[in-house]
């Protein structure tokens, strides 16, 4: 019998007849999305840093290169694929994999750890937080562009789907990367520097500040590995024409390969950041 | 039976590489019962509360808590317990209120956020971001996130590290209520007094053993030690006696003096004195 009385009177709690006020699971990954973005926008270094940056970097590049790429094309358009990019790179992979590790470090997670929220949650509200960002990034960054330095939206409704699922496939892809990159950094203060030199890297390899296949062959052939190549590469098929698809490496735009690397990049991630990911740092055992 | 402890523990054991960090650890604690875990700093303290909390895994021994073990933590079993760690982190950009309020989403019965908020003593600090709060301001924050999900069973590390004098009696206030609501509540300490205002037993732990387990009059034999009387002689040195008899002494002493006797003073010895004889000896 003694196992059936879980004594609620005996614990201070007023016996409580009326159906738990438990917020449901959709409800719960929104509210923390909300908290997530609320102290992304309220933190003026993620505001200025993360957001404004691919903004700060078209203002700064095209107003430095007004020629063209060649064919009519303007150097605008190709350098916006390139800052979209990045631009989702920097909040999916490089806002997460700082942040999680400070985080972890000041003990939020570990406090978080011992409330009754699903793990989950944690990551959802991340999630949310990065496309919310992703999203406000890239259409500022296209709105501008559009409207200072000419740059021709896509016209028909195959290339703004090509957009978008280049952009959702690759900031799924970063994201996880992200998450899964926040458990190596020692620290928190030592996230910031090793993750920036790594996106740096990729930025200069990938040919987001310059044609990608102006670049030596070798420095192409690493590029490859990584997501930030192909989300270029997808990117301009959308707002290149066509006739450049001649240009690229392979002699076209190759969409089909595009999104088979970035998905394999997504199930890397989502492998890692289930196998490695902690919740307290190293010295708390 | 088993139901009236929420906690059980029996040879609990944790080493850290090589070094035992809790070494066969035996407790008992009953449900609405205020019990403090006293010792000094590598004691074992953190590590013993921990494996309590579902945080690190042991190596060997029993746990129960709330009849579950901590190990098998689940939503459920979360939701029951509240956990005040040693300095963990806030949601530096947010306010208190946001904070507090977002906690209070995650359980299934929670208090009204504002509610704690005052009880903790930050109403005047509601609207303020967490990283302007000083340090004892953080803290009630820290115990308000605690409890605010309303726990069977309150877990507080060092709770008032960096308070004020007042601001300890206030929070000792808060425990009492707490306790006296039925909430089960264990608490580690460096500080004696705070252990014997707010325990009904203190286990004093070091070395990663448990010295003793007792209701903080009863510590070392506290209440049977034999009481020191002292007084001046009249050439102005000061006598010493023990005593298992001190008001016989006293007497004795104010028929020689024919009244007052100068500079007297019976004492027994404080928790202070036991405590530190008793992890002096190891």
């Amino acid at each position: 019998m003694s196992t059936s009385t879980t004594a609620p009177e005996t614990t201070g709690r007023p016996p409580t007849s009326a159906p738990s006020r438990r917020v449901g699971p959709v409800a719960l990954g929104l509210r923390q999305g909300r908290l997530e973005v609320r102290q992304f926008l309220r933190s003026r270094e993620s505001v200025v840093f993360t957001m404004l940056f691919p903004v700060v970097m078209i203002l700064i590049f095209a107003s430095i290169f007004k020629g063209e790429i060649g064919g009519g094309v303007r150097f605008t358009q190709y350098f916006v694929t390139g800052m979209i990019a990045t631009g989702l790179m920097t909040v999916g992979f490089q806002s997460l994999a700082i942040q999680i590790p400070i985080e972890r470090d000041r003990g939020v997670l570990k406090r978080l750890r011992g409330t009754p929220m699903p793990k989950w949650v944690y990551f959802a509200g991340k999630i949310l937080m990065v496309a919310v960002i992703g999203v406000a990034e890239t259409v500022l960054l296209l709105a501008v562009a559009a409207l200072l330095f000419d740059l021709a939206l896509p016209q028909t409704a195959d290339a703004w789907l090509t957009l978008f699922w280049v952009s959702a496939l690759g900031i799924t892809a970063c994201t996880l990367c992200g998450i899964a990159f926040s458990s190596l950094p020692r620290t928190g203060r030592g996230a910031s520097a090793t993750v920036t030199p790594v996106a740096l890297v990729l930025q200069f390899i990938s040919g987001v500040f310059f044609v990608f296949t102006s670049l030596p062959s070798w420095m192409q052939q690493v590029a490859a590995i990584f997501p930030l190549k192909w989300m270029c590469q997808g990117l301009r098929a959308v707002f290149l024409p066509e006739s450049f698809g001649a240009q690229e490496p392979a002699g076209s735009f190759e969409l089909g390969r595009v999104a088979l690397v970035l998905g394999l990049w997504c199930v890397v991630g989502l492998v890692l950041c289930l196998t490695t990911f902690r919740w307290t740092s190293r010295r708390d055992g | 039976m088993a139901e009236q402890l929420a906690i059980s523990v029996r040879g609990l054991r944790k080493a850290y590489g090589g070094t035992v960090a809790v070494d066969g650890v035996d407790l008992a604690v009953s449900r609405g019962e205020v019990f403090a875990l006293l010792g000094p700093n590598g004691a074992g303290k953190t590590t013993t509360v921990e494996i309590l909390e579902g945080y690190r895994r042991r190596d060997a021994g029993e746990v129960s808590v709330l009849g579950v073990d901590p190990d098998r933590a689940d939503g459920r079993w979360r939701s029951r317990v509240g956990i005040v760690l040693q300095g963990t982190g806030e949601f530096d950009d947010l306010t208190v209120a946001e904070v507090v309020r977002h906690f209070a989403g995650f359980y299934p019965d929670p208090d009204d956020p504002d509610k704690v908020i005052e009880r903790v003593g930050l109403a005047g600090k509601a609207k303020a971001r967490t990283h302007t709060l000083s340090g004892g301001q953080k803290r009630r924050l820290d115990v308000a996130l605690g409890i605010v999900g309303r726990p069977e069973l309150l877990f507080l590390d060092e709770p008032t590290t960096g308070f004020d004098p007042e601001a300890r009696r206030e929070f000792w206030e808060l425990i009492r209520d707490l306790a006296a609501a039925g909430t089960t509540i264990v608490l580690t300490t460096h500080y004696l007094d705070e252990a014997e205002a707010l325990a009904d037993r203190v286990a004093v732990i070091t070395g990663g053993r448990l010295v003793e387990v007792a209701a903080p009059a009863r510590l070392g034999n506290r209440a049977e030690a034999l009481a020191t009387v002292a007084w001046r002689t009249p050439e102005g040195a000061v006598e010493r006696v023990e005593s298992a008899t001190p008001t016989a002494l006293v007497a004795e002493l104010a028929a020689r003096f024919g009244g007052e006797v100068p500079g007297l003073t019976v004492t027994r010895p404080t928790l202070e004195d036991v405590y530190l004889k008793m992890i002096g000896h190891r």
